[in-house]
């Protein structure tokens, strides 16, 4: 009797077509209603194109548009890039074939992972339109442009090649897919505005074009002119943070015969010397098989990794993007907002499970953002933004566990997502981001990167306190500003004239009202053809790049002469052109001046200028002095060394 | 004062700016602190004005040097009106300052406060600075006859009864001698009324007539002239004077400011207040004696009351047991509750009642 059912099962098991698959996993792959189907389907496409365009060193140039279809809820994407092209051979099976992909077995950080991302889009355009997918790709100027209509057979999981053409396409390279697809764009407009936007955010280096059914245009503009550098794969795990069950599979496996030559070998940021202290530190004899570890040795091994310090894992398997260009990214995009400021950050790489991942974030503050409204979360990994499912990622769980009203953000019980003018960006990159599902739109609760999380915002926050403080004391200091110079000088002009008698000289008067040193400072910019590089080396492609000018004003508003060291902090970034005075030192981080004794109501000027930036970049100079009180002085703070 | 001494005056505060500019001090004009904290009660004159204490506007800060900035500017157009023979509102010098760049004020409270502040620093009265409020004018209801200088310089002759229609005589903003003046009076008393709800009821039910009073609509926080001209009609036609407001803590600021001066105006108390103005009511107690309908006091009301205990002005034992019934009942009432017994139950029953046990009717 029992058998019979296990023949009857078999004989449905067999019968499961990718079809089936698909329609029972819909909800997982992303394509659980009309709304999230759109989404998902422009999502997969241009993350495809991204990766290829990076892989190219290409700087990506991504049209996406929709059309509604003849029939209701029908909708075609058209995605385009410019990317390397897809060869001929090829195009069937990435097109029309589940789980066919390359990057599932690299140990990289990469945005697509599992390669079921555009052949599930085709599929899933398949069964809600019955319309085949049309691709054209082009590898180079002087190859020809494919077309292909391509189904899939979904009983066999392979593509059907309805239609295969070489066509006159006036692209260099690149590739254009168009699908029809059952979706609902009136809801799902805002989630597909929302992720063009914030996948231009984290992808600086890319052009994005949307074109709405309506015609509308919306560009997001590239603000990086330079690729993410290239990450390199990685082949094996780092120790720490490396689960039991992984580590006595690699120790069951491993081809290696003394203990010490495992640890070498099968890890990463592993040298003699670091493999004999785990050794030592785990009484493991260096020499035995690593074969033949009990589970409790292994147990010891694993502690021991915890204990002995172990270089962190080498960075270039990372592509974080780097506070600059989140910053300039983040400012591009909340321009119409014009926030009061942005901070953000870049963690060093960490590693869970063996996996290396590095945090980054960012804040943008104020200007007309809500108050009375939750903070938003951008949220991204390996430069995807994340969409749904906020509530279950890890950003969101770390960021909830911060006590927000330290930092001047509403929060109650200080728990949980705080209230004010905010726009929070975090960006997990890892060689594998530990989603909580398929469908890839959270990041599980992982302590290391809950951790990781949690330093990056309160670093964040930390910078946006300071700046807030700044700008509070700065205020203060401008109304005395406007005191002394305008509204002293027209009250003794008054009362002059109302006596008939000369104006009388104010001079001493406002030492005495301000009793402070004033260090005020201007920046402009000044777009030039070249980008300089570095001292004598100048950008070769025909660029617009950016002078930034920075004029630095001390007025003396003490009644006695002052002589003081001043230091303007200048992003590593950034190239120093022009300097006056000459300063005394400069380094990768600042620029050092030994100023001249400066007498009472003097005013003593700066002028420098930062090559190698964009506009915009740096819009603040942060000041220190040495050599005078720092509470005589405004504007500055002291100096505590680097 | 005459228009010279004003000048004088005016002069004197450039010049205190002027010298220690010359000096190398940072300027600084000092003048009584405007609070409740800084009036005290003047036996001479009978009414409560400001105290010792005295704030200053220095320079030093942002909001005393736009003052400072500001008083020379208001001054510098007070003597130029002076010297063409103008006048103007004061809301006529908030939209003047729209030209003065800086030392334009942010809102009329601003300006308005400035010219009492230059009024307590000077001992001038506006009037003397050629600044008058567009005050319209509260009412006057009963037999007496007044003339009035008007604008074209002919004296006319106005009886607030006959003369007049149902809104009554409206008090001009200068209600001084050369402009005002007592012809004739028959009457026995003054009943200044907050509400005007409740001077149309006595006005229609002809109490002025029937019991030989005078009423004055008070409107509200009653204006300068209001109060000026009770302050005359008591003195020079020996009428005593009785104030009827709602019960609520407001309303008794509004008899404050009668009786003894209001804060805002202390340094003139004695050209305003009428010390003898009695408070006739709606006062807690007629709330339990009259049983009138109430409302509940709002959290701001209580406060009102609360600070009125501390306010030197109710330090009496009328006052301070008043309020303090009234915060044990939680109530508060309006005039004009009254009428649940009856239209004409306060012109019959309740103002003869409360005006006998003043001495001024029999029952």
């Amino acid at each position: 009797m029992a058998g019979e059912v296990a023949y009857e099962l078999a004989k449905k098991q067999r019968e499961i077509s990718v079809a089936e698959f698909f329609e029972r996993n819909k909800h997982i792959l992303g394509f659980g209603n009309p709304t999230r189907a759109i989404v998902t389907a422009v999502k997969e496409a241009v993350d495809n194109s991204l990766d290829a365009c990076e892989d190219a060193g290409i700087l990506p140039d991504i049209i996406v548009e929709v059309r509604r279809g003849e029939r209701e809820n029908e909708l075609m994407m058209i995605v385009e890039d410019n990317g390397p092209g897809i060869v001929e051979k090829q195009i069937p099976p990435i097109f029309g074939k589940l789980l066919y992909g390359s990057r599932f077995h690299s140990i990289r950080q990469s945005r697509g992972q599992q390669g079921i991302g555009i052949s599930a889009v085709v599929l899933y355009g398949q069964l809600s339109t019955g319309k085949h997918a049309r691709i054209i790709s082009k590898i180079g100027p002087d190859r020809p442009a494919y077309l292909f209509e391509i189904g899939i057979d979904t009983h066999r999981n392979s593509p059907e090649i309805i239609r295969k053409d070489i066509i006159n396409w006036d692209k260099e390279h690149g590739t254009r897919i168009e699908i029809y697809l059952v979706g609902d764009y009136s809801r799902g407009r805002k989630y597909l505005y929302e992720y063009l936007q914030n996948t231009s955010i984290v992808n600086p280096h890319a052009r994005i074009e949307f074109i709405e059914p309506n015609g509308e245009r919306h560009v997001f503009e590239r603000v990086a002119d330079e690729l993410p550098k290239p990450t390199v794969e990685l082949k094996k795990p780092h120790p720490h943070g490396i689960e039991m069950g992984t580590l006595l599979k690699m120790l069951k496996e491993t081809k290696t015969k003394k203990l010490l030559n495992f640890l070498k070998n099968e890890f990463i940021s592993m040298g003699e010397r670091t493999s004999m202290a785990v050794c030592e530190k785990a009484s493991l004899d260096p020499d035995m098989n690593p074969k033949e570890l009990t589970r409790e040795q292994a147990m010891r091994l694993l502690n021991a990794f915890k204990e002995v310090k172990i270089m962190a894992p080498p960075t270039d398997c990372l592509s974080p993007i780097g506070e600059l260009l989140i910053k300039r990214s983040l400012k591009h995009e909340t321009r119409e907002i014009s926030p009061e400021f942005i901070v953000a950050t870049t963690r060093s790489p960490s590693v869970y499970s063996g996996h290396p991942f590095q945090v980054e974030a960012g804040i943008v503050y104020g200007g007309k953002l809500d108050r009375e409204s939750p903070v938003k979360i951008l949220r991204f990994a390996n430069r995807v933004p994340l969409l749904y499912q906020q509530g279950e990622c890890v950003t969101t769980i770390a960021l909830s566990n911060i006590d927000w009203r330290r930092y001047g953000l509403e929060q109650r019980g200080g728990k949980g997502i705080p209230v004010g003018p905010a726009i929070f960006f975090i960006h997990v990159a890892s060689t594998h981001v530990p989603f909580t599902s398929e469908s890839k739109e959270a990041i599980a609760d992982i302590p290391e990167i809950e951790n990781e999380v949690k330093l990056a915002l309160r670093e964040c926050a930390r910078k946006m306190q300071q700046h807030i403080s700044k700008k509070e004391k700065r205020k203060k200091t401008k109304e005395k500003f406007l005191l002394i110079t305008k509204i002293l000088p027209e009250i003794a002009r008054k009362s002059a004239s109302m006596l008939n008698k000369p104006v009388p000289n104010i001079d001493s008067v406002v030492t005495k009202i301000m009793d402070v040193v004033w260090i005020d400072d201007h920046i402009e910019y000044e777009r030039v053809k070249r980008i300089q590089k570095s001292l004598d080396e100048f950008s070769s492609r025909e660029e617009h790049g950016c002078i930034t000018k920075i004029r630095i004003t001390v007025v003396n508003y003490k009644r006695r002469p002052l002589k003081f060291d001043l230091y303007a902090v200048k992003p590593s970034e950034a190239i120093v052109g022009f300097v006056n005075p000459k300063p005394v030192k400069i380094t990768d981080k600042y620029i050092k001046w030994s100023l001249p004794t400066i007498q009472p109501t003097e005013k003593f000027e700066i002028y420098f200028e930062l090559a190698g930036l964009k506009e915009g970049d740096f819009d603040e100079n942060e000041l220190y002095v040495e050599g005078i009180k720092p509470e005589y002085v405004i504007g500055a703070n002291k100096w505590e060394g680097e | 004062m005459s228009s010279r001494e004003a000048l004088m005056k005016l002069n004197e505060i450039a010049l205190k700016v002027y010298t220690d500019l010359q000096n190398n001090e940072i300027p600084k004009i000092t003048l009584p602190t405007r609070a409740k904290s800084n009036i005290v009660f003047d036996k001479k004159l009978n009414v409560w004005k400001y105290g010792e204490s005295r704030k200053s506007r220095s320079a030093k800060t942002l909001d005393g040097a736009y003052m400072l900035l500001r008083t020379m500017y208001v001054a510098e157009f007070i003597k130029t009106m002076i010297e063409q023979n103008k006048s103007s509102t004061l809301r006529e010098l908030y939209y003047i300052s729209e030209g003065w760049d800086l030392a334009k004020f942010n809102s009329q409270q601003e300006s308005d406060n400035l010219a009492e502040d230059l009024e307590t620093i000077t001992g001038c009265l506006r009037e003397d600075f050629r600044l008058r409020p567009e005050e319209d004018g509260a009412r006057i209801i009963g037999n007496i006859v007044i003339e009035e200088k008007t604008r074209s310089g002919e004296k006319r002759r106005i009886h607030c009864q006959d003369d007049v229609g149902d809104a009554g005589y409206s008090i001009p903003y200068n209600v001084e001698k050369e402009k005002i003046r007592f012809v004739k009076c028959d009457a026995d008393f003054i009943l200044a009324i907050e509400t005007g709800g409740m001077f149309d009821r006595l006005v229609e039910n002809g109490f002025d007539e029937t019991h030989r009073a005078i009423l004055v609509h008070l409107k509200g926080q009653p204006a300068r002239s209001t109060r000026r001209i009770i302050k005359r009609m008591n003195k020079e036609l020996k009428l005593p004077v009785f104030v009827f407001t709602d019960c609520d803590p407001w309303s008794y600021r509004i008899y404050a400011s009668v009786a003894y001066g209001a804060i805002k105006t202390a340094h003139i108390s004695e050209y305003l207040a009428t010390p003898s103005a009695q408070f006739l009511g709606v006062t807690p107690s007629d709330i339990v004696n009259y049983e009138l309908p109430t409302d509940k006091l709002t959290d701001e009301d209580v406060k009102a009351l609360k600070s009125e205990l501390t306010d030197p002005r109710f330090n009496t034992t009328f006052w301070k047991d008043e309020i303090k019934l009234q915060l044990k009942l939680g109530k508060k009432s309006e005039q004009q509750a009254l009428a649940k017994y009856g239209l004409d139950y306060v012109t019959d029953v309740y103002l003869p009642e409360k005006l006998a046990s003043f001495g001024i009717l029999r029952k």
